[in-house]
């Protein structure tokens, strides 16, 4: 099906279909006018310029990017806090804070405009997702220091939709806005959308029967048999939203009605996929390492930002009508490995291999432990009303499903353990999936 | 005559039984019979109280998972072969118990034994033809 941007689509939605040549074109004046910007207001940009003799005039074409030097995580902790602002805080109109789940937070700074780009970009996505003005939108990620409660209001109300601005917590008031203001659309993280399902049934609610028909959803990797598993639950179409507060917050990419892939809002965030290991820029359809560049970030301009996020930029060209590339759905980070007794480990595996069993919702941990020198792991499942039964036999016989698809998919032996409802951590509605204990 | 019983599945270690009867105990939720299979790792708690809703509400309330489980309170002899007798209607009827224990009154020289069966309504008509005494849940929870 084609979808083509008319009457019905936001007009903000027209660069996503600006002719390729045209969109190059663009891409590489606004790469010229960031790295000159970085360069001029930011010392440690022009330090790494500086040592590989490298000048702002040197950006002749977008393949010259990869002359720049990258930028990490840690350069941002480095700086704190305001390090790497390329704008007088008098021009800064917002600071947003990520927690960092190790040492230092970071801060991020917008100006006016950034705010607006921002905004724009969140209005393309949930246009993409065939959201409109009359849609009742519910944001349910945290509001406040975090990007997603705050960057989601704005493209939704830019959008011309109404917002129900829920912020997280408090499911039962939730599921009751949902259904008395008869809300069509949410946005939240994945794992914060099945608690509600969950709390839902437990209300004697049907998500199914409410007006909600789309869910767009980011902030933390989810895997396609998790996709499946909320569609069939609640009957809504469920979209993945891809970001990071470092480039922008949510809105970096999301995906259309085709699924196929999530569009970089290429614009205003340049993406490079390059080997994790050596750093070499990878073609097209080649797996690595996404990095990214801001084209129009005014406050805090990031070059070549390692996101240690691993995909790929899909090659052709989306059914969609949009010119704008797509990443794969990121399943795993070039962080996120965990090597198990000499076997490499992704969560999402763990993810996967429990979604093959029905009636299982994946509230899960991974919990590392080191016993006489050999690593432990262990897969704590929330066992939630619908797994739950009152007979011992059914749960064994749950718990030893569970073993058998994790055995298959890992290939490593590993104990599962059954633990009640509510008991694994959630921050911001994000899932903390892996506890390292092990000590060297 | 159907009794319903809440489960409550919990983990198997220290405390986890003392969370809930303490928020039943905050509710004023009396609680008549319990019984509690284990595992190594986790168990389920099976109890008859005097609220069943009340109990399932604040429990839920709090994050835990239950389960209102149907179960029949069945009168036996208090004397050698009494539980024997109840056992031997159900002989060769198919009819499964999943589940049994005993409640901790006894009524005059009647025990009360609690009882899980894969098809409760197949259980009563069976027990009943049979003549053998089912508690409805107000006389159950008489003090």
């Amino acid at each position: 099906m084609m979808e083509t941007c008319v009457a019905d689509c936001h007009a903000e939605s027209v660069p996503d279909y600006t002719p390729l040549s045209q969109l190059r074109d663009l891409q590489l004046q606004r790469l010229q006018a960031v790295v000159t910007r970085a360069w001029q207001q930011v010392k440690l940009f022009r330090s790494r310029m500086d040592e590989r003799g490298f000048v702002p005039q040197d950006i002749r074409s977008l393949e010259d990017i990869s002359k720049l030097p990258f930028t990490q995580k840690s350069d941002l902790r480095d700086t704190y806090p305001f390090g790497l602002f390329a704008s007088p805080m008098k021009d800064v109109v917002r600071l947003h804070v990520s927690s960092g789940t190790t040492g230092k937070p970071i801060v991020v700074a917008y100006t006016k405009e950034d705010v607006d780009v921002w905004t724009s970009v969140l209005v393309r996505c949930l246009a993409g997702c065939g959201l409109h003005r009359g849609d009742i939108i519910q944001i349910a990620y945290g509001y406040g220091l975090f990007t997603g409660g705050l960057g989601a209001h704005y493209g939704a109300e830019g959008l011309g939709a109404t917002v129900v601005p829920a912020s997280t917590g408090n499911a039962d008031r939730q599921i009751m806005l949902m259904k008395d203001f008869g809300v069509t659309a949410i946005s939240c993280t994945p794992t914060y959308f099945l608690h509600l399902i969950e709390r839902a049934a437990e209300l004697g609610v049907d998500m199914k029967e409410l007006p909600l028909r789309a869910g767009v959803f980011g902030a933390e990797p989810w895997t396609e048999p998790m996709r499946k598993r909320i569609e069939q639950m609640s009957n809504i179409e469920a979209f993945d939203i891809y970001g990071l507060s470092e480039i922008i917050g949510p809105g970096v990419g999301c995906e259309c009605r085709q699924h196929q892939g999530l569009h970089i809002f290429e614009d205003h965030f340049y993406p490079e996929i390059v080997d994790p290991e050596t750093g070499e820029p990878l073609p097209d359809g080649s797996e690595g390492e996404l990095v990214l560049t801001t084209l129009s970030k005014q406050a805090m301009p990031m070059i070549r930002y390692r996101t240690h996020d691993i995909t790929m930029l899909l090659p052709g060209k989306c059914e969609c009508g949009r010119t704008l590339r797509r990443i794969g759905r990121i399943g795993r980070r070039s962080d996120d490995m965990l090597i198990i007794r000499g076997v490499n480990i992704f969560p999402s595996q763990v993810e996967t291999a429990l979604l093959q069993i029905e009636g299982t919702l994946p509230h899960y941990q991974i919990l590392l432990t080191r016993k006489q020198g050999l690593d432990q792991m262990e897969v704590q499942v929330e066992v939630t009303p619908q797994m739950f039964t009152d007979k011992i036999g059914a749960l064994q016989g749950l718990h030893d499903s569970l073993q058998e698809a994790l055995d298959r998919v890992l290939g490593i032996r590993v104990r599962i353990s059954l633990v009640e409802a509510n008991t694994i951590e959630r921050s911001e509605g994000k899932a903390k999936r892996v506890i390292d204990r092990r000590t060297s | 005559m159907k009794i319903h019983q809440i489960s409550l599945f919990v983990e198997n270690k220290p405390g986890h039984i003392a969370t809930p009867a303490r928020l039943l105990a905050q509710e004023g939720v009396d609680i008549r019979a319990l019984y509690l299979a284990d595992t190594q790792q986790y168990g389920i708690l099976r109890i008859i109280v005097s609220d069943w809703e009340k109990a399932a509400r604040t429990l839920e309330a709090h994050g835990f998972v239950v389960k209102v489980t149907d179960v029949l309170a069945i009168l036996v002899n208090d004397r050698p072969g009494g539980l024997a007798d109840v056992l031997g209607t159900l002989e060769g009827t198919g009819i499964n118990i999943e589940y049994m224990y005993a409640f901790s009154d006894v009524r005059g020289d009647e025990a009360i034994l609690i009882f899980c069966f894969a098809d409760t309504d197949v259980a009563i008509a069976r027990l009943q033809a049979a003549g053998i005494k089912l508690m409805a849940s107000k006389e159950l929870l008489k003090q």
